[in-house]
């Protein structure tokens, strides 16, 4: 008995002690004096890497999306004889939650256990020891620019996701099931808003850009230093993602459309 | 020379996501043309205004020509006055001219419509922050029935 009540104890300790360390990470990761001449590159690679390698997957995804979105919703619209509002439906459903939330999830397969093996393996085979023996603070020159990669990269990816997703159910709705042309953009129009739908979107997959990218940095960051240990450390990065992603997504849009 | 190609393809990704906002805001978004042309107020004070919300369209025959932009109650009898943004390009209404509260469809969204008053020599023009009296207010459909059933019992 007291054995059980001393493992929950260790695991609350644990888990407060990580949460502990990967904030103390990140704030000395990001704050400091900035030195653009020097990061410059390094978050430009980064971007190429976290951002446009996961382009393809976001397009294929967002247009399979939209167009599944299209096709669904015409057979249950088209019993009402309320097939304009498919416009509506296929990008409000996009924007408001699909964008961002599929986004954040291929987000976190792709790059996110792409960034923890990465520094987890860097870790392995001593080359954060080795830039802190040069002098060179890992922090700054390693994990800052993944992060603010995958801070400024998420979002362009969503809208894209978005998009596409857009076009999608176009493609299938009017192309292919005869939805009227013009009244499936016009009721779009005039359902879809700026501030309340596409820029809450956005702030949506900032929240899900930081809270990923951070999770993937960190796992990689503190993973044992074992071929096993990066492993665990990869898995536990989509899975936490994820879960994080989902849970967060409840909460956001509880305070934005509730 | 990599790190051109990477920052070329940095810049396009970054042109891509642009292109994605343009998009989505100019075309799946109500680009309001009333929010930067000019606009006038009118106002109208109703009985019920029903599901009359911020926002709802203001038609003249079926086309917009403008937004509900306020709701309040004024007065001491707590009447519900409706502020309407109108486009400055429809401004020749005259002061015969009456609102009602209407439903597209059976199940729709409400809107206000406008019914364009005569035009003689003695009517004057409706201008900015002017009242309009002759108001409909909203079917309610409880209202209704209960009319029906008071109607039914005296006869």
């Amino acid at each position: 008995m007291l054995n059980r009540v001393a493992a929950l104890g260790k695991a609350t300790l644990d888990s407060v002690a990580g949460a502990g360390a990967a904030f103390f990470m990140l704030m000395r990761a990001l704050v400091g004096k900035p030195q653009l001449r020097k990061s410059w590159p390094l978050l430009m690679q980064q971007m190429y890497s976290v951002g446009v390698l996961s382009l393809l997957i976001i397009v294929v995804s967002g247009l399979f999306i939209g167009m599944v979105l299209g096709l669904q919703g015409y057979t249950i619209l088209v019993d009402f004889g309320a097939e304009q509002s498919l416009g509506p439906m296929v990008a409000l459903s996009l924007l408001r939650e699909l964008g961002p939330v599929v986004t954040a999830l291929l987000f976190a397969g792709r790059a996110g256990s792409a960034l923890t093996a990465e520094i987890g393996l860097m870790k392995a085979t001593e080359q954060l020891s080795s830039l802190e023996m040069m002098g060179v603070d890992p922090l700054r020159r390693v994990i800052s620019p993944r992060f603010w990669a995958g801070f400024y990269s998420m979002p362009i990816l969503a809208l894209v996701f978005s998009a596409v997703g857009i076009y999608g159910g176009y493609l299938v709705g009017v192309r292919w099931l005869g939805v009227d042309d013009g009244a499936f953009w016009s009721v779009m129009q005039s359902n879809v808003e700026w501030g309340q739908d596409i820029l809450n979107g956005v702030i949506k997959s900032l929240v899900f850009a930081f809270v990923v990218t951070w999770i993937a940095l960190h796992k990689g960051y503190q993973c044992t230093p074992t071929s096993v240990g990066i492993s665990r450390a990869t898995t536990s990065t989509v899975v936490t993602a994820s879960l994080a992603v989902l849970g967060l997504d409840f909460v956001l849009t509880a305070l934005m459309f509730g | 020379m990599e790190s051109r190609n990477t920052q070329l393809a940095v810049g396009l990704f970054v042109i891509i996501g642009i292109l994605a906002l343009l998009f989505l805001g100019l075309k799946a978004a109500n680009t309001n043309v009333l929010t930067n042309g000019e606009t006038y107020k009118l106002f109208a004070k109703f009985d019920n205004i029903g599901g009359l919300k911020e926002r709802s369209p203001v038609k003249v025959g079926g086309v917009v020509v403008g937004r509900v932009s306020k709701i309040s109650l004024v007065g001491d009898y707590y009447e519900p006055l409706v502020e309407m943004t109108i486009s400055k390009e429809y401004n020749e209404f005259s002061d015969t001219t009456s609102v009602s509260i209407l439903t597209s469809g059976l199940l729709g969204e409400q809107y206000i419509g406008l019914n364009p008053g005569f035009i003689d020599d003695t009517v004057e023009m409706l201008e900015d922050g002017d009242y309009i009296y002759d108001t409909k207010s909203a079917l309610v459909l409880e209202d209704l029935i209960g009319q029906f059933l008071f109607g039914q019992g005296n006869d």
